[in-house]
């Protein structure tokens, strides 16, 4: 038994853990540096009296929700019809799921900028960056959902439900979507990782989320850019933990997302 | 309760017809079975009755109604899957609770209702219980609950017994029957296992390749089979093929004794059936109180209380099953010889 853990995994390990762990603890410790030998709790201090910094994360906690639930809204249906009414339709979903991962976010806002033109409210704010946020989590939520529905036998539960006298909307109201619930929970969380961290669409486009902001902070104050950076790797650790606890509980499995 | 009339169903699938000419009416609380192998559209036919599928030509008939364009929650149809279908985040009662409650039913006639069926399946004890915590026998006889609470006019089992260990399926059977009495709902039963259905319908439907080859009460189905493929189907017995003759049918050099025999034209090609309950056994011709044909055991199957023995009839170069008593088996062994016989009336005769 012991055999199975022996020495060179356990190099492996501490080489792995030092290779993610170092960095992190090294900015850990270089954010609370004031100069020469001084380490204090001043810089976080200064960040969380900062206004700018709370208005900039909430900007990104909103275009989490707003993509979350656009997905949701969007493809939820779709992966259902698809999986019950149209299974040929299944690979032309895969592909376009994909594709995101083919297209470097430099050509896509490129493309994007040029392409769209809409209604102020979209165009001229930060939640023009929803569209684009909705293509890049894309392979990540559809992933999630397609895995949770194929966990399930959907074509039985639904047939059940009908049979029972629920219409379609009672059947994926009540039947459907509450054994999703873990798929749809993994496919929220991984939207808030892949939107707290993104950069280049914002950068470009011009919005301050938070990526940015902690980028623009860099430029002058670094200790306080490194305690940021920090701060949202808890954010985004947290809600890989959430993705994993809610994988636990449920039903469904999230094993292509990750 | 309803009577439930079939008439005229086709279906094809990509050009292949996998069912045809169906007229099927089964009367208020009748349970029927759908019997036969796999294949031969029995689930098609009870998808249609459903509403899950659409049959090209013909209709379905409730109490008179036709209603066939209507989708299936619009049918009063209470089904129960062949694999496990109950809501995986609801408990048993609120499984049984969904139909009454997707009725638009008062939350007091819901519970009512639910804890009504719960009882009739025996498993009030376990109504709080989520479906992985149940058994598979359980979950069928929630399932069974929950497709009753809706007071379905026809109820609907797609084969709800082929996922369940032996023991249990026999027990769940009787329990099927038990309740369907008590409810008195029409009933329609789909299975490929010719013991579950003559054990417990009123009727049994046996089709193949998309046709119904003979509807009757399974004491009929066993002893008066309508052709060649009911007879193999249902049952043990040998099919032989040979001419009628006016004292039986003469298969290879040997003649076969059938009363039945005599009502067709000498010489006619006709297939005789024979069940190993009919052929007797003798050690010498003159024990056997008919004339017996002399047959080599080709070999012995013990089955408990009685031994299945092959015989090969010589002559007719044919093989011939025959049931004994273990106890009287026992003295045979591959190769004896001995006297086959049985009463002339008992052999059917199938047209070929």
């Amino acid at each position: 038994m012991r055999r199975r853990f022996g020495l060179g995994s356990l190099l492996v390990l501490l080489a792995a853990g030092a290779f993610f762990l170092l960095p992190l603890v090294l900015t850990g410790i270089f954010s609370l540096w004031q100069g020469g030998s001084t380490y204090n709790l001043a810089t976080y201090g200064k960040v969380v009296n900062t206004g700018a910094v709370w208005t900039s994360l909430l900007l990104s906690l909103r275009l989490t929700i707003e993509t979350a639930a656009l997905s949701l809204v969007l493809l939820v249906p779709a992966v259902i019809v698809i999986n019950l009414r149209a299974p040929r339709l299944r690979a032309v979903l895969e592909v376009i799921a994909v594709l995101p991962f083919v297209v470097p976010a430099i050509a896509l806002v490129a493309g994007l900028t040029t392409l769209y033109t809409g209604p102020s409210w979209l165009i001229g704010t930060a939640n023009y960056l929803v569209v684009p946020y909705f293509i890049i989590t894309l392979p990540y939520t559809y992933r999630a959902l397609d895995i949770g529905i194929a966990s399930l036998d959907l074509r039985t539960l639904t047939e059940a439900s009908q049979s029972l006298g629920a219409s379609w909307f009672q059947t994926v109201v009540h039947v459907v979507l509450p054994n999703l619930k873990a798929a749809l929970m993994g496919g929220a969380l991984l939207t808030l990782t892949i939107v707290m961290g993104e950069y280049t669409f914002a950068a470009i486009l011009l919005f301050r989320t938070f990526a940015v902001f902690i980028a623009d902070t860099g430029q002058g104050a670094i200790t306080e850019a490194a305690a940021l950076s920090l701060f949202s790797f808890l954010i985004t650790w947290a809600a890989m933990l959430g993705v994993v606890f809610s994988n636990r509980r449920g039903q469904t499995a999230l094993g292509g997302a990750r | 309760m309803a009577v439930l009339v079939l008439s005229g169903i086709e279906k094809g699938f990509a050009g292949r017809r996998v069912l045809s000419g169906i007229a099927l009416s089964f009367a208020d609380g009748e349970f029927v079975s759908l019997l036969g192998p796999s294949g031969c559209g029995k689930t098609t036919l009870l998808r249609i009755i459903a509403g899950f599928e659409r049959a090209d030509q013909g209709a379905v008939l409730i109490d008179g109604r036709d209603v066939s364009a209507l989708a299936p929650d619009r049918r009063k149809m209470g089904m129960v899957f062949q694999a496990y279908s109950l809501f995986p985040n609801m408990t048993a009662f609120e499984n049984v609770r969904f139909g009454p409650r997707m009725q638009g039913r008062s939350l007091t006639e819901q519970k009512e209702r639910a804890a009504e069926l719960l009882a009739l399946v025996g498993l009030e004890p376990h109504r709080d219980k989520y479906p992985h915590q149940l058994s598979g026998g359980q979950q069928q006889r929630v399932a069974l609950a929950r497709a009753l609470a809706v007071r379905p006019a026809v109820l609907l089992l797609d084969e709800p017994l082929s996922a369940l260990d032996a023991k249990v399926r026999v027990q769940l059977r009787e329990e099927i029957r038990r309740i369907q009495r008590e409810t008195g709902t029409t009933t329609v039963f789909v299975t490929h296992d010719q013991e579950e259905a003559l054990s417990i319908s009123d009727r049994v439907a046996v089709m193949h390749e998309g046709t119904l080859r003979q509807v009757a009460v399974p004491a009929v189905l066993y002893r008066e089979p309508a052709d060649a493929f009911v007879a193999r189907f249902i049952g043990a017995g040998a099919v032989l093929a040979g001419r009628a003759e006016a004292q039986g049918v003469r298969v290879g050099a040997a003649l076969l004794p059938a009363s039945a025999a005599a009502a067709i034209a000498p010489g006619g090609e006709v297939e005789l059936f024979l069940r190993p309950e009919h052929i007797r056994l003798a050690s010498d011709a003159g024990t056997a109180t008919a004339a017996g044909l002399p047959a080599a055991v080709a070999d012995l199957t013990f089955l408990g209380s009685f031994t299945r023995v092959r015989l090969t009839l010589d002559g007719a170069g044919v093989t011939v099953a025959a049931d004994l008593p273990s106890g009287e088996a026992d003295r045979l062994t591959p190769g004896a010889r001995v006297f086959a016989w049985w009463d002339a009336a008992s052999p059917r005769i199938l047209p070929r």
